[in-house]
């Protein structure tokens, strides 16, 4: 009884929250004790957001194993619509109050466009349903771009809803933990092996009883859900959004994230999103070589996850496992060199 | 249970075909009625009629290229049959999808291995228990209402699946790195997970040495005897389709060209010729 409760308590994803709790803690003593350059202070809110775009991403790449290039595309649906409901409810509800609201109604929005959008293309796979969630995004950018409602090209004025990061940091720690703590434990699930089952062999996922067309799509949903919800709050971070923000390049660009952090591995989007989110903010000072460290950083990640030793490490964090990884590489080498 | 796997001998049915002597006076579990399929205009299987009974170990032999592999893959739904039907306990599969098939009682296992690689043993097991559990949304995202009893007696049963083929030590390691045999096994482990009335086994011995393919064998029989399901195998070593089939359907270009008992079908003409050719030049 005791070993199970140590078991749980020390679990690859119990560890995953502690260290996302620390994060926070870091993050909010920081915030609101003033300690934070004026980049980082209106980092905080749009990080946070990041971090659910990539796990919700995740979802996709990592568990369901299809790339889909449009994850921006059902940011900006619950963005936009999110922030429109929201500057109307600001003039009756607090904040507090509208936003949570705004952020469900967001999400929900964009489940629906999500759905819409995969039930055409999840009959595709591979780089054809690349192609098209990729078309899909630029649709939707396209479209709101030229909506009215939306302001159009001048982008949606958001000033009236427009919060600091003080109001709105703890909205993001609840919405980076709610999918943070969905994600893991659907991992963890009948629905989450299946999913899984499907990446791995689609054709004796279905043999064993899996319904292939259902779980596809609920991943799709799934991910478009937590995407809008996480454009909502990024709405209000800002006080004006133009849908040309939203394009390929911001869904690369959290694919990215996905891909360097590990794909399927929560832990691993978490913390790729807090570095290739914070670094270039970090490096601004020497802007000039900013992109080079940038890429530099790339491609270190890379090699590290291409290094055998480098994943042993990553199963397990203990000391002698750290110090192996040192001292083997060490050794190897000199093999290497004696013959 | 010696009883049962004595009895071999085939009697008629009321329909002109042929089951295990104990499974007479039931149903048969399944019943494909003169199934048909063209690809284009290429008529891969034609006129497939074949009745299985309960509880017997059927073959289904032929030549390269005869049709096997499509026989299961219209059993399974993969492909649906240009003509014909298939009643499974009775009930017309038609229409249905794979995974709807697997649901009513059909599973089975692959001619190249397709197992969740990247997965553990014990959760490719566990996807073979999909259906078996009862777990909605809510409590597989929040790890409560029910999740955790209802993962302990999936893990349960999933182990106790394991250990019938002595793999349950096995049960943490990545399927992709066990050794062939084991995968083997493991892919029928998952099939018999989904608890099926009949396991469609597509060449199980296919790469086995024969000490391997003799415990296959008795591996069989003790998975009939034990669920009490149906089997119906497409196997090439002819030691094992004699050894364990009580009824062989032999196919030869998408035709069945003989049924029987292995008796019957060792004698054959039309068999002989369709694996060695005829005699005269």
């Amino acid at each position: 009884m005791k070993t199970s409760f140590a078991k749980r308590f020390f679990s690859r994803n119990a560890v995953t929250v502690y260290l996302l709790v620390a994060f926070y803690v870091l993050v909010s003593v920081l915030l609101y004790g003033g300690g934070l350059s004026r980049q980082l202070y209106y980092m905080a809110v749009p990080l946070s957001c990041y971090i659910v775009l990539a796990v919700s991403l995740n979802l996709v790449v990592g568990l369901l194993g299809e790339l889909s290039l449009g994850h921006a595309g059902f940011m900006s649906v619950g963005l936009f619509s999110g922030c429109l409901l929201s500057i109307k409810l600001s003039t009756v509800l607090p904040i507090a109050v509208s936003l949570p609201i705004s952020m469900i109604v967001g999400g929900l929005l964009a489940a629906v466009i999500g759905l819409l959008v995969g039930l055409p293309a999840l009959r595709l796979k591979g780089d054809y349903l690349a192609i098209v969630t990729l078309g899909c995004g630029e649709i939707i950018k396209n479209v709101i771009t030229n909506l009215d409602v939306t302001g159009g090209a001048l982008g949606l004025n958001t000033l009236p809803i427009y919060s600091d990061p003080e109001t709105l940091l703890p909205f993001g720690i609840l919405l980076v933990f709610i999918t943070v703590i969905v994600m893991m434990n659907l991992k963890n699930s009948r629905h989450g092996r299946a999913i899984t089952a499907i990446r791995d062999n689609r054709i004796a996922a279905e043999a064993s009883g899996v319904n292939v067309t259902y779980y596809k799509l609920l991943v799709f949903v799934l991910a478009a859900f937590f995407a809008g919800m996480a454009g909502v709050l990024y709405g209000h971070a800002f006080s004006n959004v133009k849908a040309t923000t939203f394009d390929y390049n911001m869904s690369i660009e959290i694919l990215v994230i996905v891909v360097l952090g590990g794909m399927g591995s929560v832990r691993g989007s978490i913390i790729a999103a807090i570095l290739l989110r914070t670094l270039p903010e970090l490096l601004r000072e020497v802007s000039d070589y900013r992109m080079l460290a940038y890429s530099v950083l790339l491609i270190a990640i890379m090699l590290l996850n291409a290094s055998p030793k480098f994943v042993e490490l990553k199963g397990r964090w203990t000391l002698k496992n750290v110090l192996a990884f040192f001292k083997k590489k060490k050794t190897a080498s000199a093999v290497e060199k004696g013959e | 249970m010696s009883d049962k796997s004595k009895s071999s001998r085939l009697v008629p049915l009321p329909t002109n075909a042929f089951v295990p002597e104990r499974d007479v006076d039931k149903d048969p579990i399944l019943e494909a009625r003169h199934l048909g399929i063209d690809f284009g205009g290429l008529t891969a299987v034609d006129d497939f009629s074949l009745i299985i009974g309960r509880t017997e170990i059927a073959g289904l032999i032929g030549p390269n290229g005869a049709g096997k592999t499509t026989v299961f893959n219209l059993l399974t739904n993969v492909y649906q049959p240009t003509r014909g039907s298939i009643m499974l306990d009775g009930y017309n599969t038609a229409g249905k999808s794979t995974h709807q098939v697997n649901k009513m009682g059909i599973a089975r296992t692959f001619q190249n291995i397709r197992l969740f690689s990247q997965m553990s043993v014990l959760d490719n097991v566990l996807v073979g228990l999909h259906n078996e559990m009862k777990e909605n949304m809510l409590a597989a995202v929040t790890h409560l209402f029910g999740y955790q009893k209802e993962e302990k007696k999936a893990k349960a049963r999933a182990l106790e699946l394991l250990d019938f083929f002595h793999m349950a030590d096995l049960a943490d390691h990545q399927a992709g790195s066990l050794p062939y045999g084991a995968q083997r096994r493991l892919e029928i482990v998952r099939a018999l997970a989904t608890n099926p009335s009949i396991v469609l086994l597509d060449e199980p011995a296919a790469g086995m040495n024969p000490s391997e393919t003799a415990e296959l064998m008795e591996n069989i029989r003790r998975i009939r005897d034990t669920f009490e399901i149906a089997i119906l195998l497409i196997e090439h070593d002819m030691n094992l389709v004699m050894g364990i089939c009580e009824g062989i359907c032999v196919l030869n270009y998408g035709k069945v060209i003989a049924k029987g008992s292995p008796e019957e079908i060792k004698a054959n003409p039309q068999v002989i010729e369709a694996y060695l050719g005829r005699k005269d030049g």
